[in-house]
């Protein structure tokens, strides 16, 4: 889908959400998460041709392939969590939301420790 | 990889505007209870329907990210 197309669902979903809100609160959340859902998997193919240029930019550069798995795991965490916050808050669980972006933070701070260790170490080694 | 379905939004739409109708209808009718159980058909049938989209897409995100 190109962005015309993705607007103009965007436009039609809105009005029908619109609707939906006043009556049935419960569909109108549901058809908000498959918008989002929908919008991300018609621009997979356009992400993932990103990432492998990036991928293949590290391969050039000459830098090691776990910092970038790093970086998009780190990544990928970070959207599902987004997501899912803010399909909760849309929904006014605004609690539930913290605690989802709470278990994302925490999820990327673990994966980040070994690079931050590493870090630490390379400075340590250059004090003397 | 396969297509986009869009039909999904529509669907959704659909059963959306079709249950708060019938839900008018049972409760003019002194039917509480069963407008009650009609909502809850309802959600769970959309639920249903979404929940394959929720799997794909967390499925997407693994493979593309790395997340394993």
């Amino acid at each position: 889908m190109g962005i015309i197309q993705i607007a103009a669902l965007g436009l039609l979903t809105a009005a029908f959400i619109i609707f939906l809100k006043e009556t049935r609160p419960e569909m109108a959340v549901i058809l908000s998460l498959a918008l989002g859902i929908l919008i991300f998997l018609s621009l997979l193919t356009y992400i993932s041709d990103i990432l492998r240029a990036l991928e293949e930019l590290t391969l050039k550069a000459d830098v090691n392939i776990v910092y970038l798995n790093t970086l998009l795991r780190i990544m990928g965490i970070a959207y599902i969590a987004e997501f899912s916050a803010q399909i909760c808050r849309d929904a006014g669980e605004g609690a539930t939301a913290s605690k989802i972006e709470f278990a994302g933070k925490v999820f990327i701070l673990v994966l980040a420790l070994p690079l931050i260790m590493v870090v630490l170490e390379t400075i340590m080694g250059l004090i003397p | 990889m396969e297509t986009i379905n869009i039909d999904i939004l529509f669907k959704i739409a659909g059963i959306g505007i079709f249950i708060s109708v019938l839900n008018i209808v049972l409760k003019q009718a002194d039917k509480e209870e069963q407008a009650q159980m009609l909502t809850l058909v309802g959600v769970v049938i959309v639920l249903l329907m979404v929940i394959q989209l929720i799997s794909q897409l967390f499925n997407s995100i693994r493979t593309i990210f790395n997340i394993y």
